[in-house]
């Protein structure tokens, strides 16, 4: 191992996003990968397996999504912070358990680098069709936390910060690349570990009398996690639970949980929420984008400024939560919003929802990214 | 606690503490188990092995899956899991990677561990994951209704086989053991003392260990196969189990028929490296290589 205890080093690198995205979670402090592999996510596994055993963890190939995601929330209660890496069958595949992480309350991040669907779809190729999946896809009412990168500095930036993330909120966390910001390699600055929070898990502490305490303590957004092995002795569920962990058909009980699991994301959602706006403050047409097609979009904004079209962008890093105030307050101030994904209308429904103006999308088959001229194409239209 | 219970002649008894109530969430019960039903059995070979265990309680682990023995983790005083349908050894294994201190167990029904949870029971055994699956067979989806599986004898019926199961069962023992496990066996519910030691047996083995418990389900099963108590089972196993540990495995499918025999026994006890070992073996390969 070597002197810097095996993390990247400070510097400038020229680096694929799929890797960028390894060095930062081993920065983060994720220790144990459990991963089955999948086009274009592959090379983050193929990167954890050389990768986590040098700084003194594990990458282990699971037999397929649905093993890895339940080892994930395994590892999780073992204490390691843990991640996996997917693209869509195999996040489909990682719902049930992804699920079990929300109900668990385990800390785990989930990699999703998109291709085109349905089904095996264009394996190789961009997508952006797991969107509503992210926030949708398992079973129950559910918040999830996502990101979504736009360049290799940001797939790099936001694996920390998901880490982050969902130590704070122990809960599954999702950063949401493209086949592109995956596969594309680029410019990426690590800066010396000790300038990146870090957040570590808040651990419970082992009850010093037969009171087990309230390991799933309802009247609290943040509680410590009972690891197993070190003496807490708790029960954790994926039946709906009390604040013991103890399984109830209770409808208080469930009203109780429900309020609590939803509620310790839904009441921070504002301080999740990151996004970033160009030329939007005198804007008559906006466009909202993220990922790969946010980066389409800003050469759109441009290009359409040298045309005298008063346009904009705004760029949604997290679309999960949705941020819906921003959104209402771009939109009371514009004439019309210009949604281009690559699907046939995902984020344009949350982004209608919460929109004062008209929303127009520009959609594309998944297979290829948009290009700036579609777009501009558009904003010429609506303008 | 003090529990007043009234004995056989009406002569009313009370229990105000059990040995083992220390590892078991006795605040809980009763369970949710119905009369007759074998899990309770294993339940007190399992407890009767970690309080002999030197393993203290702190780093001992129970997870379960779905259905009536997917309860079983919940009434034990210790770190325990109750998991989704049929992914208690993929969870057992991330766990059991990320800290190998740890006792596991894994406790699960047929459906669970066999049918929707086949693949990982074959991978774990393939890899020789170091964790303890104890299988208890009912044969059929019991909570769920009763159902059949991947267990349930040719022939035998269940309200989704009404007309007779036309698949064959698993031979799990045979299965388990050609994936690679490190300990198998199998025992019945009236092999109580057989079972207490082929549980003590896999806190001793490292490596993927399996032991499955053939427990009917009198109210599903039972009923419709012509075992409708609890007695006409514990009669059955009394009178046809066999028991052979070095049996072929290939003979080992269960029929249920009355007039056929049960062989039970520790069929496979070896030593093979555990996964956990090969991982920190490839660890020390890959530990001082340079990250570029």
């Amino acid at each position: 191992m070597s002197k810097n205890g095996g993390v990247l080093s400070p510097g400038t690198y020229f680096m694929m996003g799929n890797f960028a995205c390894v060095e930062a979670a081993i920065m983060a402090g994720c220790r144990l990968f459990a991963g089955y592999p999948i086009t274009p996510s592959s090379e983050i596994f193929e990167r954890a397996c050389t990768r986590f055993p040098q700084v003194g963890g594990y990458a282990v190939e699971m037999e397929d999504e649905i093993a890895s995601m339940a080892a994930l929330v395994g590892a999780s209660y073992a204490g390691s912070k843990v991640m996996t890496a997917t693209s869509g069958p195999g996040f489909s595949l990682m719902m049930e358990n992804i699920g079990l992480a929300f109900m668990m309350e385990a800390p785990s991040v989930v990699v999703n680098v998109q291709r085109g669907g349905p089904s095996t779809g264009v394996p190789t190729l961009v997508g952006q069709g797991d969107m509503m999946q992210a926030r949708w896809g398992t079973h129950g009412d559910t918040e999830m936390i996502a990101y979504c990168p736009s360049s290799v500095q940001e797939f790099f930036d936001l694996t920390i910060q998901a880490f982050n993330t969902a130590e704070k909120f122990r809960t599954p966390v999702f950063v949401m690349a493209d086949q592109v910001v995956g596969m594309m390699s680029e410019r990426l600055r690590v800066p010396p570990i000790e300038e990146i929070e870090i957040v570590e898990r808040l651990a419970a502490k082992p009850p010093g009398s037969s009171d087990l305490g309230l390991p799933f303590d309802y009247s609290r957004d943040f509680v410590p996690m009972p690891i197993a092995g070190t003496g807490c002795r708790v029960n954790v569920e994926s039946l709906t639970h009390d604040s013991r962990g103890y399984p109830s058909t209770e409808h208080s009980v469930s009203q109780a949980m429900m309020a609590h699991l939803l509620g310790k994301i839904r009441n921070h959602a504002s301080e999740i929420w990151r996004w970033q706006e160009y030329l939007v403050d005198d804007a008559d047409v906006v466009v909202i984008a993220y990922g790969s097609t946010a980066r389409s979009a800003l050469s759109a904004v441009k290009a359409a400024r040298s045309k005298q079209i008063k346009a904009g962008l705004l760029r949604l890093i997290t679309p999960w939560p949705f941020p819906d105030k921003i959104v209402e307050k771009i939109s009371s101030r514009v004439n019309t919003i210009v949604v281009p994904e690559i699907n046939y209308g995902q984020m344009i429904h949350p982004i209608r929802e919460n929109s004062k103006c008209p929303v127009v999308g520009v959609n594309l088959a998944p297979g290829t990214l948009i290009e700036p001229r579609t777009i501009t194409d558009a904003l010429e239209l609506v303008a | 606690m003090t529990t007043p219970q009234l004995a056989a002649g009406g002569r009313e008894i009370k229990v105000s503490a059990h040995s083992r109530d220390r590892l078991i969430r006795a605040h809980r019960l009763p369970n949710i188990w119905c009369p007759g039903c074998g899990i309770g059995i294993v339940l007190e070979a399992y407890t009767r092995v970690l309080e002999k265990s030197n393993i203290p309680p702190e780093r001992q682990v129970a997870i379960s899956g779905i259905g009536c023995t997917g309860r079983f983790a919940g009434y034990l005083d210790l770190d325990s899991y109750h998991t989704t349908h049929g992914r208690a050894i993929a969870f057992a294994t991330g766990m059991s990677v990320a800290n190998p201190d740890l006792e596991i167990f894994v406790i699960a029904g047929d459906g669970d561990i066999s049918t929707i949870g086949g693949n990982h029971l074959i991978h774990a055994a393939r890899r020789n994951v170091d964790i303890n699956v104890i299988m208890v067979n009912n044969f059929n989806y019991g909570m769920t209704g009763g159902q059949h599986g991947a267990t349930t004898p040719t022939g035998a019926k269940t309200y989704t086989s009404p007309y007779g199961n036309v698949e064959s069962p698993f031979n799990i023992p045979y299965l388990v053991a050609a994936a690679g496990a490190s300990f198998v066996a199998r025992w019945t519910t009236i092999h109580a003392n057989q079972l207490f030691k082929a549980i003590r047996r896999m806190t001793e083995v490292e490596g993927f260990t399996f032991l499955e418990v053939i427990s009917p389900c009198p109210p599903t099963f039972g009923e419709l196969n012509g075992f409708p108590e609890a007695l006409d089972t514990m009669k059955y196993f009394r009178e046809k189990s066999v028991v052979d540990d070095g049996a072929d495995l290939r003979t080992l499918p269960i029929t249920m028929h009355p007039e056929d025999p049960l062989v039970v026994g520790n069929f496979v006890d070896k030593r093979r490296e555990s996964y956990q070992e090969l991982l920190r073996q490839m660890q020390l390969r890959a530990s001082g290589v340079g990250h570029q």
